[in-house]
């Protein structure tokens, strides 16, 4: 477990917010030196706090296209390893984002993404429904996303109008 | 036909920046660091809260003080951050923004002829609010030396016998200075010794970033004679909603409300709702844009400080208040200049009255890439002025 104090929250919640701003500005606004902020970073990427950088990409703003859907998955525990085999067989595939353990009706909460929406119906039915301990699936075809990781996707700009001058 | 517009009105001067203005809605890809307001948009459980109200047909008007349970909440957190206690049925009035406090409170304690001295750099509408009240506005300079504080010694040289009242306001727009329990101290014997009233503006008082906030009214005997001005509109990014409110004894509140119930009638009530919703149940998300500030103030400071206008670093508020003595430039000058240049928008200092000029008001309410944008922008303009002699440090002169 990484203890963080106050600086590496801010510091961490600065990275997701942009993770290319300048080690000089994070200093700046951190208040510490350029090379304490690397060596954070470092004890950040280290400890597996920081995962990697990465970029969060609007498909839908593309020609590539992209279907995603939750797959909803009742599963039959196993002795000895619970959830834990079926989740880690589900999470390798490429075409799986996001495995979650839920309370509730269903037990798996199961992000994918494909090509189209038959990539997606051919990959639930060839390889997740037919799993042993499966016992049900329910897959929801996402059609429009309004909010990712904290940011509003609302297409068009929010706050009204400032005027370039006020006291 | 004879002057159809009163003398009083004629002899308040227009803007100071109107030519600016002007030239910013030419131009489409302006940074503006001129805006006195913050750029996060309202908390939204306080927009829903008043749609919901709105649904509900809660639209009449208000009891002239306000909404009840606004004005116990607003006087619960005075005593429990403070341990400043007003009576929300006698001492509190909710205004139609600080603006509206502002005035009435002038207008509750200024005779004809009356003196108010007015601490400045200071908020561009104090002096024309006094003029209104048919008083006299005495501006009291605080001096970069004293760190855009408020110095006893300078306030005593301007105090005469005429002297009735005293307007400051701390953290400070547009220098973003504070001033702390002891300089308040030294000012409060100052206004007490010569029997004034004094008008705290605190509407910056959430956005201290080094000390906790002082209000006026907990230094010494101060809170008989204060009234205290605060509001909504900065700390929680409502200055559309126009909210404020305004505590002081009964006798000195119930002349404002005499002046506040025939002026306004109420605040709005929409507004109040917002306001009461936003205490209730917005304090995160106004401490992380609290946070976002502070982040944005080092970050821009320094990058002032590395293109060469010497910036000291402001303890609230949401304003840097760079000089440009170094660039042989006037604060109007370089205003201007970095406008039509560069397209980046500040206000000249002495817009704000004596002790601002030589500086610029940039507000860092914006976005953080659009300040790292603008400090390249003010480098580069820097870059294209004629070397100087003297290196910039040297030149730097407190503004006197």
């Amino acid at each position: 477990m990484v203890i963080m104090d106050a600086t590496d929250t801010t510091l961490v919640q600065l990275l997701e917010e942009n993770s290319r701003t300048p080690t000089v500005e994070l200093a700046a606004m951190l208040e510490l030196p350029a090379a304490e902020v690397e060596e954070r970073i470092r004890t950040l990427q280290a400890g597996g706090v920081i995962r990697r950088f990465t970029a969060i990409v609007d498909r839908t703003r593309t020609d590539l296209g992209e279907v995603s859907a939750i797959l909803e998955l009742k599963v039959s525990p196993e002795r000895d390893y619970g959830y834990d085999r079926l989740a880690e067989r589900i999470a390798r595939f490429d075409e799986v984002r996001s495995v979650r353990l839920i309370t509730g009706t269903y037990d798996l909460h199961v992000l994918v993404t494909g090509r189209d929406m038959q990539a997606i119906a051919r990959f639930v039915s060839e390889h997740i429904a037919p799993m042993e301990r499966i016992r049900e699936t329910a897959t929801h075809i996402i059609m429009k996303s309004y909010k990712e990781n904290g940011t509003l996707l609302l297409g068009r700009e929010t706050g009204g109008e400032r005027q370039p001058f006020s006291f | 036909m004879r002057d159809p517009v009163s003398g009083v009105a004629r002899a308040i001067p227009p803007s100071g920046i109107r030519r600016f203005f002007d030239l910013v809605q030419t131009m489409d890809d302006v940074i503006s660091l001129g805006v006195g307001e913050p750029d996060f948009s309202t908390p939204w459980k306080a927009i829903d809260a008043c749609m919901v109200a709105l649904e509900q047909g809660q639209t009449s008007y208000t009891s002239n003080r306000g909404m009840p349970a606004l004005r116990e909440r607003i006087t619960d957190d005075l005593a429990r951050h403070f341990g400043l206690c007003y009576d929300p049925e006698s001492e509190v009035i909710i205004t139609t923004g600080v603006s509206e406090g502002l005035d009435i409170a002038i207008r509750a304690v200024t005779d004809p002829g009356d003196e108010v001295l007015v601490a400045q750099p200071s908020y561009v509408s104090y002096a024309p609010c006094v003029t209104l009240a048919g008083g006299v506005p005495v501006p009291v300079p605080c001096l970069e030396r004293d760190r855009f504080r408020l110095n006893p010694d300078l306030l005593m040289e301007r105090v005469t016998p005429r002297s009735k009242a005293l307007i400051i306001n701390f953290p400070n727009n547009p220098t973003g200075a504070i001033m702390t329990a002891s300089d308040l101290k030294g000012v409060a014997d100052v206004v007490e010794d010569h029997d004034l009233v004094l008008l705290s503006d605190e509407v910056y008082s959430e956005l201290s970033y080094g000390q906790a906030h002082v209000p006026s009214a907990t230094i010494g005997a101060l809170r008989e004679r204060t009234i205290t001005l605060n509001g909504f509109s900065k700390a929680y990014a409502m200055t559309g909603w126009r909210v404020g409110y305004l505590c002081a004894p009964p006798e000195l509140a119930d002349a404002a409300l005499k002046i506040h119930q025939y002026v306004m009638l109420c605040a709005p009530h929409m507004g109040q709702v917002a306001a009461l919703a936003a205490l209730r149940s917005a304090q995160a998300e106004k401490d992380a844009m609290i946070a976002a500030y502070r982040l944005r103030r080092n970050l821009f400071v320094e990058g002032l400080n590395r293109a060469g206008l010497a910036c000291h670093m402001p303890e609230g508020a949401f304003y840097a208040f760079p000089s440009v003595a170094s660039t042989g430039l006037s604060d109007v000058e370089f205003a201007e200049r970095l406008l039509a240049e560069e397209h980046v928008a500040v206000v000249p200092g002495s817009v704000f009255g004596e002790g601002g000029a030589d500086h610029l008001r940039c507000a860092y309410a914006v976005s953080r890439e659009d300040l790292a944008e603008a400090v390249r922008r003010i480098e580069r303009f820097i870059g294209s002025l004629p070397e100087r002699a003297a290196p910039a440090a040297e030149l730097r002169q407190p503004a006197a």
